[in-house]
């Protein structure tokens, strides 16, 4: 078990260097000047500079150096948890993430939970109900679910639950109640998904021959999905669920946006925008990370729920 | 005697229209074993599902009456027939491999029908699971009841299911098919310790089955069943001694066990040349190194056969025996650890692929599970031409008139090319994979289990389609089974495999009238249907 879980994570730090290192090229390599992109960034123009000004700022930004170098600096940095300084905010890229991160990790995480609940809630029902029309309208919900766009659904949320019934403040990012709608918005696609899958499983864990043998020991339906169905039907969310985060990362600069929050996703856009791009590689890191450690998380749940799957050597 | 289960002129019919039980009319007495007999389609298994009250919601019960200890189960309420579930009646189902849920230790699954049946938390749950399991033959009980089903061989799985519909304390128990999944000296001792068991308890046995034979072997009386509908019932003895019906006839010229011995198959000289040749062969797997453990596992050892052109050559064994690694061995798609394999004259143990590829057009496969061996978005005539476009044999119009002599060869009509293997039942997929097998003319055959999936009637018409193509195309074949009785009539020779060794190498004949060995006995005497033939002998 403990050399499984050695290699996952030596597994989990390579999939982080490789995001840091493919990001730092991609962005350092792309065409035009580095300097100027950086020089522009923090509201200079290259142009306007006199040649020693230009070296002093190329030496200064650490420019002056080979590729290489400046790669193994940075990410030496950034294993000491110095991202460097924003171009555009003249502020120590560490600094912000803190201020930004526990925004986005709180709307994250409780758009991850409501996505649990409803998806899985929903695919519960439609498997219990034995009505059919209302099987069948339920089991039509999802599909709807993901083909909303994500921003359309948080101008529909805002004009109703906003606007129409005042219930919940439109934008900013004060209080719990401010944190409902974009969550809300930012878990539907993901909702929508786990309720597809997880209906399919249902309708083929039903006709398995162990649900037979639970109904002759005389269990009621309840008990039966309960007990029997759905841990095995579960089995393929959990795979799910860490491919889902990385999804919740890229909604939330969307959802950010829509709803004005200051979180990670809005830094990002804006970043981008600015080209920033120490900030830009941070958020690339930060959320690779997020998404390796999920998945690592999800590798060592799953023999909790299917005890076929061991990390112990096999033994036959 | 009390009458424990009341069927009158009970029809059970299908939404779509199709009447599965046709005023069918049973009882079973309180003690009595009853065996079904039937094909699959006949409608035996829609008649333990109403007894159960485990219709699917697409079936209803459109006459007739069901009492059930009782009760009249044709108007009872969902929570009526709960409580007559598991209490009164238990079910052993038919497949133990996939019958018992993955993620619950089997001890878990055992409470669940003891707390139902004795109320919650009573207390003695844990040491009632052990003496369940002791009962049903589990040797180490406490270990087991921890463990999860995957953990168990299908022969425990398949006792473990036996503790669960003991659990309820039922006063009858239906066994679905107990003998089509499991090796057959393994079923024989599980359905023997059953059988014990009910006695014991003055319990009821409806066994449901294809095979007359265990039918026979087992019952107080047997109900043979058709379309819906029982044709003929009555003790074994009358049944097998007088059968009254037709299809009672066809269904006993078919159970291998009540076939005559035939005359010895006509032997070709020994002087011609084996067109397949093992030499010593042996395989030995690596295992994933745990401390204490060997590191390897010795699937076959030592293993020395030739088949001749024309000829048959069984490989007997149950499962675990190396039987399936010889064949893999054989085909080359598994190298040998030790010795060599010679396809006629030629040393082909280490061939590549590539170089392998031409025997492979004299080289064909017969799969197991007829099902899962077609491509099911594959048309017949895809999968039959298929072996002949990959080596880009015939194409346009002489495909065609390829592909329909082959589907006249395994006696599908023509009109069978367009469709698709779910719109086949059993028996005509494995001819279509018998047909795919021919097309490219080979000269060997390997058979694995080739009929093990089948019903018993099924099984003797699949066996005589492939001697009459062995007769007039002289292939040889190589023949894989558990089951002794499905080589009786079949192989010239037989090889008997035990943990990758072999233990018994002789012609049918021998073997049969003279087994060498403990084991080849066992599985002589597990044959079923054995036991009245004898009786009567």
């Amino acid at each position: 078990m403990s050399r499984y879980l050695i290699g996952r994570i030596g597994q989990a730090l390579l999939v982080l260097w490789g995001a840091y290192s493919i990001t730092y090229f991609i962005l350092y390599l792309l065409p035009g000047d580095t300097l100027s992109i950086m020089l522009s960034a923090s509201g200079m123009e290259a142009d306007a500079l006199s040649v020693e000004d230009l070296a002093k700022a190329r030496a200064y930004y650490g420019l002056d150096k080979g590729l290489f170098e400046q790669y193994v600096d940075l990410l030496l940095g950034a294993l000491r948890g110095d991202f460097g300084q924003s171009l555009s905010l003249n502020r120590p890229v560490a600094e912000l993430l803190a201020e930004r991160l526990p925004q986005t990790l709180s709307l994250a995480g409780l758009a991850i939970v409501l996505s649990l609940l409803g998806g899985i809630g929903l695919a519960y029902l439609t498997a219990y109900i034995r009505w059919q029309p209302l099987k069948t309208a339920l089991a039509r919900l999802p599909s709807l679910g993901f083909s909303v766009p994500v921003f359309w659904m948080g101008l529909l949320l805002i004009q109703v639950f906003a606007f129409g019934l005042g219930w919940f403040p439109a934008t900013g990012s004060r209080g719990l109640e401010s944190l409902v709608l974009p969550a809300v918005t930012l878990a539907i696609p993901s909702a929508a998904v786990y309720a597809q899958v997880l209906q399919r499983s249902f309708q083929g864990v039903w006709k398995e021959s162990y649900i037979t043998t639970a109904y002759a020991k005389g269990l009621s339906r309840g008990q039966v999905q309960a007990r029997h169905g759905f841990k095995n039907a579960a089995l393929p969310i959990l795979t799910l669920i860490g491919l889902q985060v990385g999804n919740t990362v890229s909604g939330a600069v969307l959802v950010e946006t829509i709803f004005a929050r200051s979180g990670i996703g809005r830094l990002a856009q804006e970043a981008v925008l600015r080209q920033d791009i120490p900030v830009v590689l941070a958020i690339v890191s930060v959320s690779a990370a997020a998404f390796v450690l999920v998945n690592l998380l999800v590798d060592l749940l799953y023999p909790w729920f299917d005890p076929r799957i061991s990390h112990i050597p096999k033994v036959s | 005697m009390s009458v424990l289960v009341d069927v009158r002129q009970l029809s059970v019919s299908y939404r779509h229209g199709h009447t599965a039980v046709n005023r069918l009319s049973l009882n079973i007495a309180q003690g009595e074993t009853v065996a079904i007999v039937g094909e699959s389609g006949s409608g035996k298994s829609t008649l333990a599902n109403a007894i159960l009250g485990l219709l699917p919601d697409s079936a209803q019960i459109t006459a007739g009456q069901l009492w059930v200890d009782s009760h009249d189960l044709t108007h009872a309420s969902e929570r009526q027939k709960r409580a007559l579930r598991g209490r009164t009646i238990g079910l052993v189902p038919q497949d133990p491999t996939v019958s018992l849920n993955p993620t619950l230790r089997v001890g878990q699954q055992i409470a669940e029908a003891l707390i139902l049946a004795r109320g919650k938390r009573y207390p003695g749950v844990d040491a009632d699971i052990v003496e369940l399991l002791q009962q049903v033959g589990i040797d180490t009980p406490v270990l087991r009841a921890r463990q999860h089903p995957h953990e168990l061989s299908g022969g425990m799985r398949q006792r473990v299911l036996i503790a669960i519909a003991l659990a309820g304390n039922p006063r009858l128990i239906i066994a679905d098919e107990p003998t089509s999944a499991l090796d057959v000296t393994v079923q024989r001792k599980i359905l023997d310790h059953l059988q014990r068991l009910v006695s014991e308890r003055g319990i009821s046995l409806l066994i449901i089955t294809h095979d007359l034979g265990v039918a026979a072997d087992r019952a107080d009386r047997i109900l043979v069943m058709q379309h819906g509908e029982v044709v003929e019932q009555g003790t074994p003895g009358r049944i097998l001694g007088a059968p009254q019906h037709d299809y009672t006839r066809a269904l006993i010229a078919a159970a291998p066990a009540f076939a005559k011995r035939r005359e010895p198959l006509p032997r070709i000289d020994s002087t011609q040349a084996p067109i397949l040749s093992l030499k010593n062969v042996g395989k030995t797997f690596a295992l994933p190194k745990v401390k204490g453990e060997e590191s390897t596992f010795v699937a076959l050892e030592d293993l020395n056969l030739q088949v001749y052109p024309g000829q048959t050559l069984a490989i007997v064994g149950e499962s675990g025996s190396g039987k399936s690694t010889a064949l893999r061995i054989a085909l080359g798609l598994e190298k040998p650890t030790q010795g060599q394999v010679w396809f006629e004259q030629q040393d082909v143990t280490h061939l590549n692929w590539r170089d392998f590829r031409p025997l492979r057009q004299r080289l064909q496969l017969v799969q197991q599970n007829p099902f899962a061996a077609l491509d099911p978005r594959f048309t017949v005539f895809d999968s039959i031409v298929e072996p002949l476009v990959s080596f880009g044999r015939l194409k346009g119009a002489a495909l065609e008139q390829a592909a329909r002599e082959l589907i006249n060869r395994v006696h599908l009509p023509v009109s069978y090319l367009d469709r698709l293997p779910r719109e086949l039942s059993g028996g005509q997929c494995q001819r279509v994979a018998i047909a795919r097998a021919l097309a490219l003319k080979p000269d060997l055959l390997l058979l694995d289990e080739p009929v093990s999936a089948l019903d018993v009637s099924v099984q003797a018409r699949i066996l005589e389609l492939l001697e009459e193509l062995q007769r007039e195309m002289g292939i040889a074949y190589v023949l894989v089974s558990h089951d002794l009785s499905v080589v009786a009539n079949f192989a010239h020779e037989v090889l008997v495999l035990r943990n990758g060794r072999v233990i018994e190498h002789g012609s049918v004949e021998r073997i049969f009238s003279h087994p060498g060995c403990e084991y080849t006995r066992e599985l002589i005497a597990a044959i079923p249907g054995r036991h009245v033939t004898t009786q009567a002998a």
